[in-house]
């Protein structure tokens, strides 16, 4: 206890942020439209599945093109154990985080044994992913290419998971998963697993001769990663009440996920979520704006496809101007002033 | 006076490059051993072998009385044979304290305890005031201190080092020299690798001198110094000017 207590004093500043973010956060349902609580309930999700990718490829410096592989298993388990074996979903969350994890063990085992690194592991990664995707696209078991369809369970939405009359409990209960996700990176960062993760991303070599197992510390940062990453798929199959191979299999799932740390800051606490934020609201704003021009811009109104190339172009130009994402943007523009 | 590492005729060739041949050498516990000889003698080869970074072609290395040139450098490292890098390899992104952190825990999975642990490190090599600095930041010697931290965090029973010495300005060397005979007077066992002659004959208890892939001679400073052979292999063989 004594020690459980110092431990948290140690990490108060961050305990206290996750606290003064997540107050703030559980604001977000006031006041906003359904619409645009879905959206942000997607935002949290996608902030999950970051976090877990950030464990990868920010703490332990591989970097992840294959995300979407422990997205689509937690999400599969879920969908498949509710409705083939009516399994609760917090059950079916928690397993396909073990799926997605004994997975990443055996991906990592062959990837790493073979001393893959940097491009190699990230197309190795997306290989990975692909072969699940088009493996579970002809499986019958999980409902080959028409997907599988969660039927609507009725009764209690606490234990079936779905929320479609109280769209801000899902929000809340995908805030929540945040919450831990976010926990649980702090609790591996200040840990000796993590801090040989930080070692082995910077230079493999003197962590070996400090008496590090790259290996074993590679191991240990993929199945974490997995994990969370998977409970973030599972939810995101229960948020849509629908999966099939595609969707959440696929590469631009990958690219959404390894987005979000990217553009908040590779290997920060916050990035995924700050990342997410930015990217959601940039979504949107871009929408809106093709939706409803300003009347200067009147011409641009309700042209299609053109919402997402305004948002590739800010993209492009943030990761320009922010190369180590909006917080290292943050923490330079501090420096600078002499904060 | 025990021996606690052993090299036994070992033997390295790259192709057709012998660069280490039949070398025997005893440490004993609690010495400081130098091991000088001219660039590309095959000094760093012979440290990369005992680390098990390249495995012998021949030969053997006993350490605490058991083999070890077949194991992989991190288990190495964990039975207590800990090495620095010529090239310092610090963990850039990381702070100081971080860095020191990461050894800390080699024996300890309570953070807290490795943080105290890396904190007195620190504060013993004299670094105590960048703990927060990025590593890269440091200047060569800060980032020498610093590796050295990080051997000594792991709390070795023989640390190999590799030049540490080179590029320190006079003063920095000498609190470098003061600094690693403070460590073997800790009970560390200590091997250095050195370019700088004046300083290893002050800092080591035996010198062992390696020419062109062979142990050239074994044995006190000051014998060394005068051996012909060392001197040959040093300053070129002996010169007679022409009598007047």
């Amino acid at each position: 206890m004594i020690r459980l207590r110092q431990l948290v004093a140690a990490s108060s500043k961050d305990l206290q942020i996750l606290l003064a973010v997540v107050a703030i956060l559980a604001l977000v349902p006031l006041g906003v439209s359904r619409f645009t609580l879905s959206v942000a309930t997607a935002a949290l999700i996608f902030a999950l599945a970051g976090i877990g990718w950030n464990v990868l490829s920010g703490f332990a410096g591989q970097f992840s093109f294959g995300h979407a592989a422990y997205f689509g298993l937690g999400a599969y388990t879920v969908a498949v154990t509710f409705t083939r074996y009516s399994i609760s979903p917090w059950v079916g969350l928690v397993l396909g985080g073990l799926v997605a994890a004994i997975f990443g063990l055996l991906a990592g085992w062959i990837s790493f044994r073979f001393g893959l690194k940097g491009a190699y592991f990230a197309l190795a990664t997306f290989a990975f992913a692909e072969l699940l995707r088009l493996t579970f696209n002809n499986f019958d078991y999980v409902g080959a290419s028409i997907g599988i369809t969660i039927p609507l369970a009725g009764g209690d939405s606490w234990s079936s998971l779905q929320f479609e009359d109280t769209p801000e409990i899902r929000y809340f209960v995908a805030l929540a998963l945040v919450a831990l996700g976010i926990l649980a990176v702090i609790a591996v960062k200040r840990s000796r697993i993590g801090s040989r993760m930080l070692a082995v991303r910077e230079d493999e070599e003197a962590a070996a001769s400090l008496g590090i197992n790259p290996l074993r510390a590679k191991l240990f940062a993929i199945s974490i990663s997995g994990f969370i990453t998977a409970v973030a798929g599972g939810y995101y199959a229960m948020f849509l009440m629908f999966v099939d191979s595609d969707l959440v299999f696929g590469p631009f799932i990958s690219v959404a996920i390894l987005l979000r740390p990217i553009v908040g800051g590779v290997g920060t606490i916050w990035g995924p979520v700050v990342g997410a934020a930015v990217l959601s609201i940039l979504g949107e704003v871009t929408r809106s704006l093709v939706r409803d021009p300003p009347s200067i811009l009147q011409a641009i109104e309700g042209v299609n496809g053109l919402d997402q190339v305004i948002f590739g172009v800010i993209l492009v130009v943030v990761i320009i101007r922010a190369p180590d994402g909006v917080l290292g943007w943050f923490r330079r523009f501090r420096k600078r002033d002499g904060v | 006076m025990s021996t606690i590492l052993e090299v036994k005729g070992a033997t390295k060739r790259f192709g057709g490059l012998t660069a280490l041949r039949d070398i025997s050498l005893d440490v004993v516990e609690g010495e400081i051993l130098g091991v000088i000889g001219p660039n590309g003698a095959g000094k760093t080869t012979l440290f990369n072998l005992i680390s098990g970074a390249i495995p012998p072609d021949e030969g053997q290395v006993v350490f605490d009385g058991e083999r070890i040139d077949q194991l992989a450098p991190y288990v190495i490292a964990d039975r207590g044979l800990v090495r620095t890098f010529q090239i310092v390899k610090p963990f850039g992104g990381l702070t100081v304290f971080e860095n020191v952190l990461v050894a800390a825990f080699l024996r300890r999975s309570d953070p807290i305890e490795a943080s105290a642990h890396a904190s007195s490190i620190l504060e013993y090599v004299g670094l105590a005031a960048f703990a927060d600095r990025q590593s890269k930041g440091l200047t060569l010697a800060g980032r020498k201190r610093l590796e050295l931290a990080r051997t000594l965090a792991t709390d070795p029973k023989v640390l190999l080092l590799d030049e540490v010495l080179a590029g320190l300005t006079p003063t920095e060397g000498a609190e470098m020299v003061t600094l690693v005979k403070a460590i073997r007077d800790g009970g560390v066992t200590v091997v250095v690798i050195e370019h700088v002659m004046a300083a290893i004959m002050a800092l080591s208890d035996r010198i062992a001198v390696i020419h062109h892939g062979e142990l050239l001679a074994v044995g006190l400073p000051t014998d060394i110094a005068k051996d012909p052979k060392v001197v040959e292999a040093y300053l070129g063989k002996e010169f007679h000017i022409a009598p007047d």
